[in-house]
């Protein structure tokens, strides 16, 4: 419609943006290798608890392959 | 007028330098923290052996492409959600389905089991997400009692209950995300910020905080505070839409996967 409210519209969202920015910019962060030597440490922490590594026994295997019934 | 012009384009290109800078600073930033890779700190860990998956059950129902899934606590429930339109309930163990409804739309690409097992969410084309109680007589209809619980603009790509039955937390190709109150449908909180559509959401572990990640068409992964509906960080290195995103079990990372094949 008129060009005022289209700019100040742009100047809200320019402000949104630097306010996002300065917000962003102000986070704590740490080193990759801190963070990575935390993931790892969590990953092998947890190995025991992970079934995709352990594996899951038959016996507790709730979707394991039915043997049929023999009828002796 | 003229110098009104004049004042508001000045501040308009100062905010836009301002935006920039401080751009530049958090690249900077970034950089002076990325002193190795992953993989570099990761060399001397054994490899994972070779992973032996086998097939144990196969849910045979949908007319056509399946969208989507999601476990029920008891381990033994799914729900699926599908093209054709229809959304089913299956007991895993015997491949029964337990429910079935039809969606007054195609392409159900959102679906979730409640932390319950009483209820499902889902949603697609009909830009809404909708929860169904699940109920063990035969003679119910499921399609009667379902309540509309979120409205969105475009398409639901997502949904997912929180802690709770209570609150359902979607995502939507109209570029926002939002939480809801299950009873009343109330808006609890929207998220601004995605410039594209929304395709993917995950929360948080819940030991760990009350944020969210979403992914998006605008190659970004937003990570967002459920509580303010604050962006509190957004990472921008994708080249192309972000399919999925999936928080880490500890909470302090996660994963995207984009269809710029990385």
């Amino acid at each position: 419609m008129s060009s005022k409210t289209s700019s100040t519209n742009n100047i809200a969202q320019a402000r949104r943006t630097v306010q996002q920015l300065r917000m962003e910019a102000s986070i704590e962060r740490i080193k990759v290798s801190k963070a990575s030597a935390d993931l790892m440490s969590y990953c092998e922490e947890h190995a025991r608890n992970d079934p995709l590594l352990m594996g899951i026994p038959t016996s507790e295997n709730p979707f394991k392959d039915k043997k049929t019934c023999i009828i002796l | 007028m003229a110098t009104d012009g004049l004042h508001e384009n000045e501040t308009l290109a100062s905010l836009k330098s301002e935006a920039e800078s401080l751009k530049g600073k958090l690249e900077e930033e970034r950089a002076k923290l990325h002193d190795v890779e992953l993989h570099q700190v990761a060399e001397r860990v054994e490899a994972l052996g070779q992973f032996v998956m086998k097939t144990r059950r196969t849910l045979k129902g949908h007319g056509n492409k399946v969208l989507c899934m999601d476990w029920c606590k008891d381990k033994r429930r799914i729900v699926s959600s599908s093209q054709d339109g229809k959304v089913i309930v299956w007991d895993s163990f015997t491949t029964n389905k337990e429910h079935a409804v039809t969606m007054p739309c195609t392409w159900v690409m959102a679906c979730a089991y409640a932390p319950s097992g009483c209820a499902i969410a889902c949603g697609g084309l009909d830009n809404k997400c909708s929860v169904y109680p699940l109920t063990f007589d035969k003679n119910e209809n499921m399609a009667a009692k379902k309540k509309s619980v979120a409205m969105h603009t475009n398409y639901l790509s997502a949904c997912s209950f929180t802690n709770s039955d209570m609150q359902i937390l979607t995502a939507s190709g109209d570029g926002t995300c939002a939480l809801w109150d299950v009873e009343s449908g109330q808006l609890l909180q929207s998220f601004h910020g995605h410039g594209a559509d929304v395709l993917c959401l995950d929360l948080a572990p819940s030991e760990t905080g009350n944020t969210f990640v979403s992914g998006g068409c605008d190659k970004k992964a937003m990570v967002w505070d459920m509580r303010s509906g604050q962006c509190v960080q957004a990472f921008e290195t994708h080249e192309s839409d972000i399919n999925s995103v999936r928080y880490y079990p500890s909470g302090d990372a996660f994963a995207s996967g984009s269809d710029d094949a990385t």
